[in-house]
């Protein structure tokens, strides 16, 4: 089967809407994507290196409040420390409010469905109120810049990013015999590297072993972060000597471009190729998409050096991609996107809502839909197939959102007649037309629409 | 009202619930077996060496150097447990909490969470194995008189070890659905024809359904916690409420429920993390203890995870992914009050690659164990079709 407009936007964007056109080939996903990024631009958020309150800014307002301890000034300074907690809150909401708003506003959301997936390949979780608001500055930086880019890029920005470093916990880790490992005792930490190779390149299973891991810890060592400095590289962590990861021997003298050169080598690594096409097929396209969709991004992604435009290309063309009947779920975020979408909303009729409607229509329905925002278990994200998302209780979410939300959003309610061709396109499957034309109340109409299978498989 | 009012108007009330009519015929309702199997996956890696401390081995304390401090809440000798377990001394006193040292499941060497606890959970002994087949299904599938009742995954996280393709079912506790009559006949049309869809909706009425029917039961079953001076240890928070849910299935017609609890991943600042975890452990222990009241007496409990931590120390006074940890065990159906399982030393020649505790044991012969007799289950069944190519004879006894 060949494109599809409808399900180009269903299954690779965020979904239809009355005030965005269609695709009328690939090439139009493609260029959403390589072309300038409208959606960043109209709906700012700021990159880690500019969000406040920064790691720095907090560090130093924590520290002079313990310096005035037993003195006037603590008073006020405990202040500046309550604000910029709060403050830390409401960038948090904003990031969440902005990338709402790109995912409605964006004419298929091509690139800000990329974007989510990479961010989830990619997962930093951070616990806590005051640092939770710099992970979307974190995917603003590191990630979203490399969407249409090359993995090696966004592999070198990620890995390297002070959001990683904190969260896989190599900021404490200390090569033994380094300088500063041989003065203090402490000592190597293998999650950044163990998570590298088995989440982020190479994939679990693959071939490494364990003294891969150890080897590619050390490597890392020197690789650092501090609240005054930023991430900077500390020769004095750095294990001496050289390591071998995977059977390549790298420099004796470490530093940062050794780093970035065992980063190269993982992305180029065939492994990396089949792992990631193998993502690619599976979050897009089906739970267990046809091998030769696989081997076709995997080859693209090889030919071209891990150019991931060329992967997109070969997935978009590819006949399984529209072939495949709908069989992904949409996650609770584009759920929920596509439901506003197919409403006819945009971006401005929700910059209205406040802080208590905000987290009821759109924030707190995510966690009951099992996706609270930010947050996955591991390092790992989301659990993708089709059973980890429906299951009795996210089910019952979902249907409390599409009977009980909507009709907050805006009054009166359009005919559910009307919002099921923009929810489902115009092949709708006739069950949903029946039942949204049969419920009792626009109220429920709209309602059996958003909870039908055929609305939540793309 | 929050949870410690809740707690201290039960108080008042005194304990004369425990007699109460509306408990017993719900007791009463029939299951394939009496007794009760609560399965609770720690996720992210409990630190065995640290939560049952074997300050007899004299190479113990080198190895621990920041996270010995505390009073020792009750001890086993050889063994001493973690002092933010002391809510449960009560219990180790009586006999129903205790621990399995030195065991793990197969998995070896990659020492990745997800890994792990896929085969923990799916029962195999490589990931290669049926990753979407978990070993309480499996046990399931072979037990005459299944309900979609006799099973239940709770809360928010995916339960592997529960998926199969035996009848089981799943519920959050801060799940809600209401819908009117014909919304519900509307959305019976709109999943019809997806088998995923049209169970897991038909189980989400199915179940808000009848927790509106339970009310009175569940409120009469929470009162029978009430006056119980253990239980002004407990925090409350979200695994209470796992706990508490757990106990209205159980004292329903459930035999059987799992769910998890998180924060063992303590790479760091250990001796100021894991308290957090122990505590909900404790919280989670004690409150399926009250609730189930009488029922405790036939139920067990095993606290599992999907591998121990380093021996050492790291360099962040935390520690890494390891082999061989400890499995906690609870429930007035076992024997606890002891801490068994033979011991490996913690000699560096000792440790497994000279890093981890060497595992001795493995955590699927206990679970067997438990499962032949709680449920009357052949060995060979168990060796077969529950854990395939597993070998039960080496397990320690904890039955009574």
């Amino acid at each position: 089967m060949s494109f599809d407009p409808y399900v180009a936007v269903i299954r690779f964007g965020m979904g239809l809407s009355p005030h965005r056109a269609t695709p009328a080939r690939a090439e139009d996903l493609l260029a959403e994507v390589s072309g300038p990024d409208a959606m960043a631009a109209a709906h700012v958020l700021p990159p880690y290196a500019e969000a406040e309150p920064s790691l720095r800014t907090q560090a130093a307002a924590n520290s002079a409040r313990h310096r005035a301890k037993g003195t006037d000034a603590f008073d006020e300074l405990d202040r500046r420390v309550n604000d910029l907690r709060k403050e830390a809150l409401a960038q948090q909401e904003r990031n969440l409010r902005a990338t709402y708003s790109r995912a409605i506003d964006s004419t298929y959301g091509f690139r800000e469905r990329l974007t989510a997936f990479w961010a989830d390949h990619f997962t930093v979780i951070m616990p806590g109120g005051n640092r939770r608001h710099l992970v979307s500055p974190y995917i603003e930086e590191a990630i979203r810049p490399h969407v249409g880019g090359r993995f090696a890029d966004m592999l070198r920005a990620v890995e390297t990013h002070p959001m990683m470093l904190i969260y896989l916990q190599q900021v404490p880790s200390v090569g033994p015999n380094s300088q500063s490992g041989q003065r203090s005792n402490r000592g190597l930490n293998e999650n950044l590297a163990r998570e590298m190779l088995e989440l982020h390149t190479l994939g679990v299973g693959s071939g490494y072993t364990q003294t891969d891991v150890r080897e590619l810890a050390e490597l890392l060592t020197g690789l650092t972060f501090s609240n005054s400095e930023g991430r900077f590289f500390d020769p004095k962590r750095a294990e001496p000597g050289a390591e071998t990861v995977l059977g390549v021997t790298y420099s004796e003298e470490p530093d940062l471009d050794v780093i970035h050169a065992v980063l190269d080598d993982l992305a180029r690594h065939p492994k990396t190729a089949q792992h990631l096409a193998t993502k690619l097929a599976q979050h897009f396209v089906a739970d267990d998409p046809a091998p030769e969709l696989i081997a076709a991004i995997a080859s693209a992604y090889t030919e071209t050096d891990g150019d991931l435009m060329a992967c997109y290309a070969a997935m978009l063309s590819h006949p399984a991609a529209f072939a495949q009947p709908a069989q992904k779920i949409r996650q609770p975020f584009d759920f929920i996107v596509g439901g506003l979408r197919a409403l006819g909303l945009q971006s401005a009729d929700i910059a209205s809502f406040d802080t208590k409607e905000y987290r009821r229509y759109l924030f707190n329905p995510l966690r009951l839909m099992g996706q609270s925002w930010q947050r996955p278990t591991g390092p790992d994200g989301w659990a993708d197939r089709a059973e980890d998302w429906i299951i009795p209780q996210t089910m019952a979410g979902r249907i409390s959102w599409a009977m009980g939300v909507p009709r907050h959003l805006l009054d009166p309610l359009p005919d559910p007649r009307e919002v099921v061709h923009w929810a489902l396109g115009p092949n709708a499957a006739p069950e949903v037309i029946f039942a949204a034309g049969s419920a009792e109340t626009p109220r429920e109409g709209i309602g059996v629409i958003f909870a039908s299978a055929a609305f939540n498989r793309r | 009202m929050d949870r410690r009012s809740f707690l201290t108007r039960l108080g008042a009330i005194g304990c004369t619930a425990a007699a109460s009519p509306l408990i017993t015929p719900v007791a009463l309702a029939a299951g394939p077996w009496d007794n009760r199997l609560v399965v609770i996956i720690l996720r992210g890696g409990m630190d065995g060496l640290d939560v049952v401390r074997p300050v007899g081995d004299p190479n113990y304390a080198a190895l621990r150097s920041t996270m010995a401090e505390g009073d020792v809440p009750f001890d086993a000798g050889f063994y001493q447990f973690h002092p933010n377990l002391a809510p449960l001394a009560p219990l180790w006193a009586d006999g129903s909490f205790g621990a399995v040292h030195a065991v793990s499941t197969p998995y070896r060497d990659q020492r990745s969470h997800f890994d792990g606890q896929d085969i923990l959970e799916a029962g195999t002994s490589d990931t290669n194995a049926s990753r979407h087949d978990g070993w309480l299904n499996r046990m399931l599938q072979v037990v005459p008189g299944v309900t979609t009742e006799t099973a239940y995954a709770i809360g928010q996280e995916q339960m592997l070890i529960l998926q199969g393709d035996a009848p089981t079912n799943r519920w959050s506790p801060d799940a809600r659905l209401q819908l009117s009559a014909q919304a519900h006949r509307l959305l019976d049309v709109v999943v019809h024809d997806d088998p995923l869809f049209r169970n897991a909706m038909g189980q989400a009425v199915v179940i808000t359904d009848q927790l509106k029917a339970d009310a009175e039961n569940i409120e009469a079953i929470t009162e029978n916690m009430m006056g119980d001076s253990m239980m002004a240890a407990v925090t409350g928070g979200n695994h209470t409420k796992l706990a508490e849910f757990a106990v209205t299935r159980l004292l329903g017609e459930s035999r059987i429920a799992s769910f998890s609890l998180g924060g063992w991943d303590t790479h760091q600042d250990q001796a100021r993390n894991i308290p957090r975890a122990l505590t909900a452990l404790s919280d989670t222990i004690l409150t399926l203890r009250a609730g189930l009241g009488p029922v405790w007496e036939k139920t067990a409990v095993l606290c599992l995870t999907e591998f121990g931590r380093t021996a050492r120390e790291n360099g962040t006074r935390g520690t890494d992914h390891g082999t061989g940890g400890a499995l906690l065990y609870a429930g007035g159906a076992l024997r606890g009050g002891q801490v068994t399982g033979a011991w490996p030393g913690l000699a560096e020649a000792d440790l497994y690659a000279r890093r981890d505790l060497m595992p001795l044991g493995d955590v699927r012969a206990t679970a067997g164990l438990v499962m032949q007799g709680l449920f009357g289950l052949n060995r060979d069944v168990i060796e077969s079709a529950v854990f395939p190519g597993l070998q039960m004879a080496e397990s320690p006894n904890i039955l009574l």
